[in-house]
C-alpha cells in the first residue's frame, strides 16, 4: 500500500464562500426593496431600471443563482476532495468556474435592469448569457467528474450522488428551456409557443427548485450536518433510498404549476400524482437529517451551527409537505396567483436554503482560518433574528392569501361580485408592509453574520491548503474511460440493453424535435390571428418591462374569475405567443381579456400615472414610455424570426411591416386626440396600447363561449 | 401538445441515465456497505493537522 500525498485546496472554497455572502446580502437587499415597492410605489422612482417589473427578476435570479449557486459551489469544492481523498481535478478549471460564474451574475444584473429579458420566470437571461451559462456549467462538470474519476476512495458518499444528479439535470433543464430564436444580440423569442412554452417553462421552473435549490443542498446537508454534529447520518440506507426515489419523482411534477390553466387535464393530473408521491422521499430526507441529531440535542443547545441546521431541515420538511398539498387541485384553486405561493417559496428560500447556507458558513469559515468563531453569541442572535424574520415574512403572506381569495370569490345576493380588485389591493397592503419588515429583519441578521465572519477571519490565519495522504485506488484507471465503460458493458447484458435504449432514444429525439416543434398541434381557433407588427413591438415592451411579474394572462374556469375578467382561457388562444405570458402571481388584475375593455386614453393615462385612474393602486408609473421612440428597425427581423417558428405571417410582411405598423400607430394617436391627448405616434406607449387593446379580442369577436 | 413528446423523451432519458448510474453503483459495490461510509466522513485525515488550539 503506497501512500500518496496530495493537497486539499482551500482558496476556491473561500472565494465561493465570500461570493455567497456578498450575493446573499445583495439579493436579499433587492428583495427588501421590491417588497417595499409594492407598498410604496414611489420607491420605483419613475426610473425604468429601478421599476418592480425589472427588479423582481434580478432579486429572484440573484437569490437562486448567485446566493444559492455560490453556496452549492462552496460546498462542492470543499467537500468533494475530502470525500474522495484527492485534489480537485484542475485548479485552472476551478478558477475559470469561479470567475465565469461571477461574471454571469454581473451580466445578468446589468442586462435584466436594462430590460433585456426572455420573459420566462427564472430563465429570464437572454441567449448569449444562456450560452455562457452552459459553457461554465460544462467546465464545472468536467472538473467535478474529473475529480470523481481520479478518486482514491472507491465509495461515493451519498452527498456526491446528489451533486452528480444536480449537475446532470440542471444541464438538461437549462438547455431544453433555453431553446430560443435570436432576433438581435440582446433579444430572442422562446422556441415554444403558448401552452407548450408554459409546460416547458414550468417543467424547468419546478425542477430548478428541485435540482438547484433542493438536491445540491441535500448533498450539503448530508455532509455538513454530520460533520457539525460529529455524528454519522442516522441511516445511510435511508439516504440511498431517499436519493433515488427523490430524483425519480421530482422530474415529473412540473405541471402542478399550471393547475386549472389551459394545459390538458391529463398532464395536470400527472403532475399532481407525482407531487403527492414526493412527500415520502422528501420527509425521508428530513427525518434522516433530524434523527442524525439523536443524542446530540444537548449540542444543539450550545452550537449555533446546529441550530441553523435544525431549523433549515424543519423548513425543508414544511415546504415539502406544503408543496404536495398545494398540488391538490382544490387547494391550488386558492393558492395559485396568490401570496400563498410567495409564502411557500420563501419558507424554502429563507428557511431551507438560507439557514443551511448560514450554518455551513459558520462552520466552514472558522475551519478555513483555523480559529474559533469570533462570537457564538452573535451567531445565536443571528439565528433568532433570522427565525423571527421568516415568521414575520410568512404569516402575513398566508393571511393575505386567504383574505384576498375570499374577497375575490364573494358574490352579493344579487349575483354581483362583492369586491373590486382595488378593494383587495387595499386590504393586503398592511400585510405587504409586515412582509417587507420581516424581510428587513432577516437581512439585518445576514449583516450580523457578515460582521461575525469577517471578525473571525481577521482573528485567524487562512489555511491555503491542507496536506493529506491516502493510498491510490487498487484498480488503476489508466485505461481510457471508454475502455472502462466498455468492459463493464461486456459483463452486463442488462446495462447493454438499457444503454442501447437510451442511444435509440437520443436518436429519436434528434428526429422528433424538429418534426414536432415546427408544426404545433394545439387545437387551433380559426379566429386567432398573429399579432400585427405594432402589437408585436408592443408585446416586446410588455415583456421588457416585466409586466408578467404582477399581471397574469390566464383566466381559470371559476365563476368568480369569469365574471371578473371574462371568458376562461383556451389552449388555442396562445399558439402565436412566443414566449407565453401567463404569469404566476396577480398583484394586479388579469389582462387576458383587457383588450377593448377601456378606451385608448384610459391606458394612456393609466401608464402615465396609475393612481390618476385607479386611486390606491400600487402600480409604478412608466413615464419613459412616453419619451422613448419606438425602435422600428427591428420589425423585419422580429417578423422573420416569428415566421421561422411557424407563425403564418403574410408574404413580404418583412418589407411592408413598418408601413402597416405606422398606419395602426397613427390610428391610436388619432383616437387619443379625440380625448384631447396630444402625442406623436412613434412613441413606445402607442405600441403598448396596441398590444393591450388586442388581448383577448380574437376570441371575443368570434363568439366562442364554450369549447 | 407535441412538446410533451419532447419533455417525456428527455425525462425518460434522464431517468434512464439515473437508472444506469444506479446499476453501475450497485454493480460497483457502492451500496454493499451502509455502515462505515456514514462514519468515515467524520474522520479528518489532514496529514498536517490543523486542530483548533482550544479543542
Amino acid at each position: 500500500m503506497q501512500l500518496e500525498q496530495f493537497q486539499y485546496d482551500n482558496k476556491i472554497p473561500r472565494l465561493f464562500a465570500i461570493a455567497t455572502l456578498f450575493w446573499g446580502a445583495v439579493g436579499m437587499l433587492l428583495g427588501v426593496i421590491i417588497a417595499f415597492q409594492l407598498v410604496f410605489p414611489a420607491l420605483n422612482f419613475d426610473l425604468s431600471f429601478l421599476t418592480y417589473g425589472r427588479m423582481r427578476p434580478v432579486h429572484t435570479n440573484a437569490v437562486i443563482f448567485a446566493f444559492v449557486g455560490n453556496g452549492i459551489f462552496t460546498a462542492i469544492y470543499y467537500a468533494l476532495p475530502r470525500l474522495l481523498k484527492t485534489s480537485m481535478w484542475s485548479s485552472k478549471l476551478s478558477k475559470i468556474h469561479f470567475w465565469g460564474w461571477q461574471s454571469i451574475i454581473v451580466l445578468a444584473a446589468v442586462t435584466l435592469l436594462s430590460g433585456f429579458t426572455t420573459g420566462k420566470e427564472y430563465a429570464e437571461l437572454e441567449w448569449p448569457i444562456d450560452i455562457l451559462i452552459t459553457l461554465i456549467w460544462v467546465v464545472f462538470g468536467i472538473n467535478m467528474f474529473g475529480t470523481i474519476l481520479t478518486r482514491r476512495e472507491r465509495h461515493l458518499y451519498v452527498a456526491i450522488w446528489f451533486f452528480i444528479a444536480s449537475w446532470v439535470t440542471v444541464a438538461m433543464l437549462h438547455i431544453v428551456n433555453s431553446f430560443e430564436m435570436p432576433v438581435t444580440w440582446y433579444k430572442s423569442y422562446s422556441w415554444y409557443a403558448g401552452v407548450q412554452d408554459a409546460l416547458v417553462q414550468w417543467w424547468y421552473g419546478h425542477n430548478a427548485v428541485a435540482f438547484f435549490l433542493t438536491t445540491p443542498y441535500l448533498g450539503l446537508m448530508y455532509y455538513f450536518l454530520p460533520k457539525a454534529a460529529d455524528r454519522p447520518v442516522y441511516s445511510y440506507r435511508l439516504s440511498i433510498v431517499h436519493f433515488w426515489s427523490l430524483i425519480f419523482l421530482y422530474i415529473w411534477a412540473g405541471p402542478h404549476h399550471l393547475l386549472y390553466t389551459a394545459l390538458p387535464d391529463w398532464a395536470q393530473s400527472l403532475g399532481t400524482v407525482f407531487s403527492i408521491m414526493l412527500i415520502l422521499p422528501s420527509w425521508g430526507g428530513m427525518l434522516n437529517g433530524l434523527f442524525t441529531l439523536r443524542g446530540a440535542w444537548d449540542k444543539v443547545r450550545e452550537d449555533p451551527v446546529l441550530k441553523f441546521f435544525v431549523v433549515a431541515v424543519t423548513a425543508y420538511g414544511m415546504s415539502t409537505f406544503e408543496g404536495p398539498m398545494l398540488s391538490l387541485k382544490n387547494v391550488n384553486a386558492i393558492s395559485h396567483y396568490s401570496d400563498w405561493t410567495v409564502a411557500h417559496v420563501h419558507i424554502g428560500a429563507l428557511g431551507w436554503n438560507g439557514f443551511l447556507t448560514f450554518g455551513m458558513l459558520y462552520w466552514l469559515i472558522p475551519k478555513l482560518y483555523n480559529v474559533n468563531l469570533y462570537s457564538k453569541k452573535l451567531a445565536s442572535t443571528h439565528f433568532w433574528i433570522g427565525t423571527l424574520g421568516i415568521i414575520l415574512y410568512a404569516i402575513p403572506m398566508y393571511w393575505s392569501a386567504f383574505r384576498s381569495y375570499f374577497m375575490m370569490k364573494t358574490f352579493t345576493p344579487e349575483g354581483q361580485l362583492q369586491y373590486q380588485f382595488m378593494d383587495v389591493v387595499q386590504t393586503v397592503m398592511p400585510f405587504y408592509f409586515l412582509r417587507a419588515l420581516g424581510g428587513t429583519i432577516f437581512l439585518i441578521g445576514v449583516f450580523v453574520m457578515v460582521y461575525n465572519l469577517i471578525k473571525t477571519a481577521k482573528q485567524g490565519k487562512f489555511v491555503e491548503s491542507e496536506t493529506a495522504q491516502a493510498a491510490a485506488l487498487e484498480k488503476k484507471y489508466t485505461a481510457p474511460k471508454s475502455y472502462f465503460w466498455h468492459s463493464v458493458i461486456e459483463r452486463k447484458p442488462i446495462l447493454l440493453l438499457v444503454l442501447s435504449l437510451v442511444v435509440v432514444g437520443i436518436g429519436g429525439l434528434v428526429e422528433l424535435v424538429p418534426t414536432f416543434l415546427v408544426k404545433s398541434n394545439v387545437p387551433t381557433i380559426s379566429s386567432v390571428k398573429p399579432y400585427t407588427p405594432l402589437e408585436l413591438q408592443g408585446r416586446d415592451i410588455y415583456i421588457r418591462e416585466g409586466c408578467y411579474n404582477c399581471h397574469s394572462q390566464m383566466i381559470r374556469p371559476f365563476r368568480y374569475e369569469v365574471t371578473r375578467y371574462g371568458e376562461y382561457s383556451k389552449s388555442g388562444e396562445f399558439v402565436y405567443d412566443h414566449p407565453f405570458q401567463w404569469g404566476s402571481k396577480r398583484t394586479g388584475p388579469d389582462l387576458a381579456r383587457v383588450g377593448g375593455k377601456y378606451p385608448d386614453s384610459w391606458h394612456f393615462n393609466h401608464m402615465l400615472d396609475p393612481t390618476s385612474i385607479s386611486p390606491g393602486s400600487n402600480m409604478p408609473r412608466y413615464p419613459w414610455l412616453f419619451e422613448n421612440d419606438l425602435n422600428i428597425s427591428t420589425t423585419p427581423s422580429k417578423i422573420h424570426a416569428m415566421r421561422k417558428m411557424g407563425v403564418p405571417y403574410a408574404a413580404k410582411l418583412e418589407t411592408t411591416g413598418n408601413e402597416i405598423l405606422k398606419v395602426q400607430a397613427d390610428q391610436i394617436a388619432a383616437n387619443l386626440k379625440k380625448d384631447k391627448i396630444e402625442i406623436s405616434s412613434d412613441k413606445e406607449i402607442i405600441a403598448l396600447i396596441a398590444y393591450l387593446q388586442r388581448l383577448g379580442k380574437d376570441v371575443r369577436t368570434s363568439g366562442i363561449s364554450n369549447k | 401538445m407535441s412538446v410533451l413528446i419532447l419533455l417525456i423523451i428527455v425525462s425518460i432519458c434522464i431517468a434512464g441515465g439515473f437508472l444506469i448510474a444506479f446499476l453501475w453503483g450497485s454493480g460497483d459495490g457502492q451500496f454493499d456497505d451502509v455502515y462505515s461510509p456514514a462514519r468515515r466522513i467524520l474522520f479528518d485525515d489532514e496529514y498536517e493537522s490543523n486542530q483548533n488550539p482550544n479543542e
